[in-house]
């Protein structure tokens, strides 16, 4: 196979026929009011996410289809025990988060009140976001691999009421810090394997559902009601909490058609963790409303199982993240050869920007090429995609879908002005209209004032647009790292290690890495009486990652004698990048004397 | 290579990457990702450290059985000698 600069498709060959055939006609039809409008309503009015998922289908033949299979970590590794397999259909999802909508309701929890999800990948999970949703409540999925202190500092931000977690990890990371979150009222557990529970201060939820009717009407909901508060991180200052409002489901159904090209028959397979905001819009919400099944691995990144998954479970639809690609190709052709996915038909990225030798890796192992596409918890859904019927010109991330109008723009003197010509480098922005646009950060509107330039919301990301209207990822506009596809902000990072007694001064940067993207590097200066020792440096990573978790916590950290600073006193985190680049050091007229 | 010297090779392995960890603390027989914070980088770097310090070979098809540290002890031992 030849490397050439496009992948050409034959959209004609597909089957089954993409949604998105004509990128052009579609764009020029396409109106939000008329995805709206097949999207419905609720009888007798307003709108709810978890209605449009679940009970939308109700009276429909997709009541009986299978709404998630859960695949619990130790099914598929003998291929004759599948007891830790789980089908839900969407009659009996409807039932279950009727019964966790009125088990919250039971506890005085309902509109507006805010309900935090701590948890691996287990069908209560899926069950609590969706019950939640439907009671009204606003919801915020946490990453399960935060450490105590970022689970801390969202849940505090976000006046968590409610948390529903596991009893291994409450005991691990929420018992510690309960008692400095006075605004949580509520705790329902999850036992291990499903046993019951019996901690002081929680409820067991197994026993609050059992007590719960299955009958529950989906409060209805105006398109402008909160219903998802996802946390991201910025360069400086605490995580920002983005709101999503219901009206957002308009975007989750109509991505979820063009983006992923999900057709009724399809199995989707999104690899993403609901702690993240892709796992929650395209792995729990999107592929809902198209009424098609879902897989849902609970078992960590393993090259051998994820090729059995996509084989055995008869994978059409995947979408995965340039990291899990990378550790694949890594894993090598033997593994692979070992498989077949004669039914996978459509393969998506995201997070990062997919490098061109993974697209066409995808193509030569795997027989499809990888489609990248760009969005971000801001947007709510994808905006800029390659999508089935496209040509993929391998590095680029797509071009934007309907209903999305991306461009690039340049700072000027009064403020920001669209570049017309092709092929220039400057700050990705998007038109503001697309239905699941924030609505703001969480008791910050400053901070989300500064996202907007008249007509446009500035993403923060660098890109360029080349003659055909594809989209070129370039870097960040700011210090923020991006892990394994997840944002992490330096400051937090860096004021969990400026707790420890020993550390004088602290700077955090994203180190290129092959396989994640960038990792989590931080310089540290001592104090005055601590010596710079192995055994000091074991510390302070175990001390950050106490704090931070695996997910947030640096891998590496390095001692300086002082850290170089501007003159009025911020540490220049692009000049330690610069250094450990060995890059030249840009203008550092700024740069206090002697650092 | 001796059960102690190599359990204790295998703890000071992991705790390079995970220095919170107290081994006393971790139960043979629990997944290890269950009782300790690893992300798949750090999994990684675990089985590669484990790799160039007992210069024993772990393919990746082989991870999968790699799941406690009664697993990853069983597995070493029987390649270590």
């Amino acid at each position: 196979m030849t490397r050439a600069a496009i992948i050409r498709k034959n959209a004609a060959a597909l089957a089954p026929a993409p949604h998105l055939l004509d990128y052009e006609v579609e764009r020029r039809r396409f109106s939000w009011d008329a995805v709206r409008a097949e999207l419905g309503t609720m009888p007798g009015g307003g709108i709810n996410i978890a209605w449009a998922a679940v009970d939308r289908h109700l009276g429909t033949p997709v009541r009986d289809h299978v709404a998630f299979r859960f695949l619990g970590r130790d099914a598929h590794c003998n291929a004759l025990r599948n007891d830790s397999r789980r089908d839900i259909t969407y009659a009996e999802l409807a039932r279950l988060t009727n019964r966790f909508a009125n088990a919250l309701r039971s506890l005085g929890v309902g509109r507006g009140d805010r309900v935090f999800l701590l948890a691996s990948r287990i069908p209560e999970l899926y069950i609590a976001a969706l019950g939640a949703l439907k009671s009204g409540s606003v919801l915020t999925p946490l990453f399960s691999a935060f450490g105590p202190e970022p689970i801390k500092t969202r849940m505090t931000i976000g006046a968590c009421k409610v948390l529903i977690t596991t009893e291994a990890l409450y005991r691990r990371k929420v018992a510690s810090i309960r008692a400095e979150l006075p605004q949580l009222e509520h705790i329902l557990l999850v036992g291990e394997g499903g046993a019951r529970t019996s901690v002081p201060g929680t409820r067991d939820l197994a026993t609050l559902m059992e007590a719960a009717s299955d009958a529950f009407e989906a409060e209805r909901m105006s398109a402008d009601d909160l219903a998802l508060l996802h946390f991201t991180s910025g360069t400086t200052g605490t995580p920002k909490g983005a709101m999503h409002a219901h009206g957002a489901v308009v975007t989750h159904y109509a991505t979820g058609r063009y983006a992923l090209d999900l057709h009724p028959e399809d199995l989707f397979w999104c690899t993403a963790d609901p702690g993240w905001v892709t796992g929650t819009s395209y792995g729990i919400i999107a592929p809902l409303l198209h009424g098609v099944t879902s897989l849902v691995d609970e078992a960590d990144f393993d090259a051998e199982r994820w090729y059995r998954l996509l084989q055995d479970e008869h994978v059409s639809v995947w979408y995965t993240a340039p990291t899990a690609v990378r550790m694949l190709m890594k894993a090598g052709p033997e593994v692979v050869k070992k498989y077949r996915f004669p039914e996978l038909r459509f393969i998506a990225s995201v997070g990062e920007p997919l490098n061109p030798e993974a697209v066409w890796w995808g193509a030569q192992v795997l027989g499809l090429p990888i489609h990248d596409n760009w969005w971000q918890t801001e947007t709510g859904g994808i905006m800029i995609a390659n999508t089935p019927a496209m040509d993929i010109k391998p590095g680029s991330m797509g071009r934007p879908l309907p209903g999305i109008d991306a461009c690039i723009v340049k700072k000027t003197d009064t403020g920001f002005e669209e570049v017309r010509e092709a092929d220039v480098e400057g700050e990705l922005a998007l038109r503001v209209g697309w239905p699941s646009m924030f609505r703001g950060y969480l008791n910050q509107e400053e901070r989300y004032r500064k996202c907007f330039s008249g007509d446009y919301y500035l993403t923060g990301d660098l890109a360029r647009r080349d003659a055909d209207g594809y989209f070129w990822f370039v870097g960040r506009a700011d210090d923020v790292i991006k892990s394994a596809g997840h944002l992490i902000g330096p400051f937090e990072v860096e004021s969990a290690l400026m707790e420890h007694p020993a550390v004088a001064e602290a700077g955090v940067i994203g180190k290129p890495d092959p396989m994640v993207g960038e990792t989590v590097k931080a310089f540290v200066s001592l104090k005055a009486g601590y010596t710079a020792n192995d055994e000091l440096l074991m510390e302070l990573l175990g001390h950050a990652r106490k704090r931070l978790g695996a997910a947030v916590a640096p891998k590496e950290i390095a001692f300086l004698p002082s850290l170089p600073r501007t003159r009025s006193g911020k540490i220049m985190r692009r000049l330690l990048k610069a250094r450990e680049l060995g890059l030249p050091e840009g203008d550092t007229s700024t740069l206090e004397s002697g650092a | 290579m001796d059960e102690p010297t190599l359990r204790k090779t295998v703890f000071d392995t992991l705790r390079r990457i995970a220095p919170e960890v107290t081994p006393a603390d971790l139960e043979p027989a629990v997944p290890l990702r269950d009782q300790v914070d690893l992300d798949s980088m750090d999994w990684l770097n675990f089985l590669i450290a484990l790799h160039d310090k007992l210069g024993v070979d772990i393919p990746e098809s082989d991870y999968q059985k790699l799941v406690t540290l009664d697993d990853v002890m069983g597995y070493l031992k029987a390649r270590c000698g």
